[in-house]
């Protein structure tokens, strides 16, 4: 999930590196094949590890699972198919120019800042998952407590911060270094992925579906006997599978990638890297969560202990690059969108220690990476409204007779009609996540449809 | 360079994937699996950068 997300930040630095300011020339786009090769690794990442077991912490039935997680990626595919593509086919634009071209300059600036926190939270995760790899070796645990701001052992605070100031420096250093030997590792990791799984269908001596879903349900049981009876169903899962890349998709920051696409079938690109990541990860790592309930009756899901019981030191090396690779690059790009709020003359790296410095003090609350499914969620609901604003812009603004790419069109840095129809639908959501407890994936489609509406009707009334 | 992305795939998909299938079979104990999991990975990460980077 995470690596793709790292696409999000739309600064201009990291927007593919060429093409920034102009259309991709037909010389240099690709057939849609490319991107299946393209996005295949980008979908298992540090954060499966969490995201699989944390299914079945939270009550999901295997069946539900299965067939929640078709359905979800399967309408996840089809938004990128048929929403992202095209607009990234026609315009064939990055999101920032795209998006700079409607909001302003300045506007795209706290898009980038919001951005930038939210990846720093996701890259606290991350560290907090590779920690808890680190910490095996030292017979070092960490346990997730009950208040969201609790800490771990002090040894296990101690371990996050060294991996945080290591992954901080790399980051800030030697960043290609860091992206080289994540393409290495992609398939390997593929395969780690599926092994997990097999050794821990092994360590349940299931032998039958029957007995799989046998010792899956007395997982569940024994979960609820601890944490209180939770329910998330068939259609919960659906919709976390298919909107938790909803910045992705949605947000279109994938305009950025597919803008390299001859035709729109490379929407079709993320389908195998989704079933590879968000689906065989996704499930396994949860049956690594089931074996370890039926052999010690932990409940805790810790990517570390859970990997080291399930296939050895390999497990803790590809929890350790799992979460390195999705947490450099993640520190990398919130460090560049946080740059723009630095001097001209200040250090390049000065927005990536920053980054480094608070993402480091997310992952030492370790609770975050508990509520990684909602955080996902929460991501798509704040950055997804913005993609509302751009497929309005692309398909209604010409018909409807208002002005498409207004900030560009009006010499404007900052388009106030764009912020309103972000913030109002964001402001909702959030209220009705934090204020009503709403599950915050369920958020992202209502106002994301709000914030196209809204920007219609701002636009219509600023014309009249 | 034929060779090379022969070793990688044998190291990922011999000693990896299929160590995971024997021991979910029965035909192999967990300790050994791991080890050999273990030959799979340092074999992959030595071998598969050769190749990588000359294709890059």
């Amino acid at each position: 999930m995470a690596e793709s997300q790292n696409a999000a930040v739309i600064t201009n630095e990291n927007a593919g590196g060429e093409f920034e300011r102009t259309p991709v020339p037909s010389s240099k786009l690709k057939g849609w094949k490319s991107f299946l090769g393209m996005y295949a690794g980008e979908h298992a990442a540090g954060t499966e590890f969490m995201i699989g077991p944390l299914f079945l912490a939270a009550g999901a039935s295997l069946k539900d699972l299965a067939l929640g997680l078709l359905l979800g990626n399967i309408l996840a595919i089809l938004t990128w198919r048929y929403l992202v593509a095209p607009i990234a086919v026609s315009s064939k634009l990055t999101l920032y120019y795209q998006l700079e071209k409607i909001a302003g300059k300045n506007l795209v600036k706290i898009y980038n800042v919001v951005n930038g926190v939210l990846f720093c939270f996701l890259a606290g995760a991350m560290i907090t998952v590779s920690a808890s790899a680190v910490g095996i070796p030292f017979d070092i645990n960490f346990s997730i407590p009950e208040n969201i701001f609790g800490l771990s052992t002090p040894a296990f605070s101690m371990i996050v911060i060294i991996v945080g100031v290591v992954m901080t420096v790399v980051a800030a250093a030697g960043y290609n270094t860091v992206s080289k030997f994540a393409n290495i590792a992609a398939p390997w990791m593929i395969v780690v992925f599926a092994a997990c799984g097999l050794s821990a269908l092994s360590q349940m001596e299931v032998d039958s579906w029957d007995s799989l879903l046998e010792e899956w349900d007395k997982g569940i049981s024994v979960v609820q006997s601890v944490n209180g009876k939770t329910d998330f169903g068939f259609w919960k899962i659906v919709i976390f599978s298919w909107l938790c890349n909803a910045a992705m998709h949605f947000g279109m920051a994938d305009l950025t990638i597919m803008r390299f696409a001859k035709d729109s079938r490379a929407g079709w690109g993320p389908s195998i890297g989704m079933f590879l990541g968000h689906y065989m990860a996704w499930i396994c790592a949860s049956f690594m969560l089931a074996a370890q309930i039926k052999l010690t009756g932990d409940i805790s899901a810790n990517p570390g202990a859970l990997a080291w019981s399930a296939v050895g030191w390999t497990g803790i090396i590809c929890v350790i690059v799992a979460g390195w690779t999705t947490a450099n690059p993640t520190i990398y790009r919130a460090g560049l969108a946080f740059q723009t709020l630095f001097p001209l003359k200040s250090k390049k790296y000065s927005g990536v220690i920053l980054a480094g410095i608070v993402a480091t003090a997310a992952g030492i609350f370790p609770s975050l990476s508990g509520k990684l499914l909602d955080f996902v969620g929460l991501y798509g609901a704040i950055l997804g409204p913005m993609g509302g604003v751009i497929f309005v812009n692309h398909y209604l603004a010409k018909k409807m007779n208002f002005t498409q790419d207004y900030a560009d069109e009006k010499g404007t840095g900052f388009n106030t009609g764009v912020l309103l129809a972000w913030l109002i639908p964001v402001a909702l959501g959030l209220y009705f996540i934090f204020g009503q407890g709403l599950f915050p994936a369920y958020a992202v489609i209502p106002s994301w449809i709000a914030s196209s509406v809204l920007y219609v009707v701002i636009m219509k009334l600023q014309k009249s | 360079m034929k060779i090379l992305k022969l070793i990688s795939a044998l190291s990922i998909v011999g000693f990896i994937l299929l160590t995971s299938i024997l021991l979910l079979l029965g035909s192999m104990d967990a300790a050994n699996m791991k080890i050999l999991m273990l030959i799979g990975t340092i074999l992959w990460f030595l071998v598969t950068p050769l190749w990588m980077k000359e294709e890059s």
